[in-house]
């Protein structure tokens, strides 16, 4: 593996230099998400599209505070089931927020939030066809993310565990075989992370980023949550180019042994 | 005419899609539109016409993960 190659994050050739990603829901205040993002260090929030009123304009506020940020948005099309339903979210989203990267979800399963394989093939291809830079939110199946690179997309994000479960990393060895099969393409941890432990072991397999939200938003202090998170990436990510030692089954002591004095 | 408009019933008399969303009060709002299902973009809201029972959908951005 080579570190040089993987030590440059830049998801469709976006150069970024915290490879935190951040969703923007559940916090307590918006003063309160700002200032989660900038403690971060994050240079990229998820967002969504919702019904809008004409009397209140929620969505107007909310914008413009993103805009006040000076993030780079990733929209997503969360809650979408069906392949259709996603599709033309992501044509409106594309044209509410001006950019052409896109979360896709194809929610298979209302309890796990797990993603519709099948469907989110089906979208990815139809989207990236129509010029969108799809981010899949997927599973660590290594034949679905074989599937998505066809499909075009150039970036996988698959699960920890179920979004907003907080559990972390539920299937170690699948994530690391992953990131053997596709030691080229970026992948990012998105869903389920819960300490900013999770985030750094992500780190440590050697995945390029992670996203997360309810973590920070849903944490007693959100900012100072959203800092240790910023940490822990910067933190795992140096562990993993520093190569970490192979773990044994026994002891093995790390004082010498050769010239210990013989007392007894 | 009767529009559903997000998921409700409102009376509004227009005849195009972007008329009804000034009669509807969403000024310069940024939003996207869809009309039964199907995304219709901005610079064509003038010229679709809208009819009795339409669905409209009308979104902007939110806080999201």
């Amino acid at each position: 593996m080579s570190v040089t190659r993987l030590s440059n994050f830049a998801p469709y050739g976006v150069a970024l230099r915290s490879r935190l990603m951040l969703g923007t829901s559940q916090y307590p205040s918006p003063a309160i998400l700002a200032e989660a993002v900038s403690a971060s260090g994050a240079e990229v929030v998820t967002v969504s599209l919702r019904r809008e009123s004409a009397r209140l304009k929620e969505g107007q506020d909310f914008w413009r505070l993103i805009r006040d940020i000076g993030v780079r948005v990733l929209p997503n099309t969360a809650g979408c089931y069906s392949v259709k339903e996603a599709v033309t979210t992501a044509q409106m989203a594309r044209e509410v927020f001006g950019a052409s990267w896109l979360k896709l979800e194809v929610i298979g399963d209302a309890d796990t939030l797990q993603p519709d394989v099948f469907g989110l093939v089906e979208a990815a291809r139809i989207l990236s066809d129509d010029g969108f830079e799809v981010f899949p939110y997927t599973t660590e199946d290594l034949v679905v993310a074989e599937r998505l690179l066809e499909a075009g997309c150039k970036v996988l994000m698959p699960w920890g565990s179920p979004i907003g479960s907080g559990q972390g990393l539920n299937n170690v060895f699948g994530l690391r075989a992953l990131r053997a099969h596709f030691p080229d393409t970026p992948l990012i941890v998105d869903a389920g992370l819960g300490l900013p432990s999770h985030a750094a072991a992500a780190m440590e397999l050697g995945f390029d980023g992670v996203l997360l939200n309810t973590a920070v938003a849903k944490a007693g202090d959100p900012v100072a949550m959203a800092r240790a998170f910023g940490q822990a990436v910067e933190a795992g990510r140096a562990a993993f180019l520093a190569g970490p030692m192979p773990p044994r089954d026994m002891a093995a002591p790390s004082t010498p042994v050769i010239g210990k004095a013989i007392l007894s | 005419m009767r529009l559903v408009i997000n998921g409700e019933a409102r009376e509004v008399e227009a005849m195009t899609l972007a008329a009804a969303l000034e009669s509807l009060d969403y000024g310069e709002a940024k939003v996207a539109t869809a009309l039964n299902g199907e995304f219709v973009p901005a610079r064509a809201r003038a010229t679709t016409p809208v009819n009795d029972g339409d669905r409209i959908e009308i979104l902007a951005p939110r806080q999201g993960g």
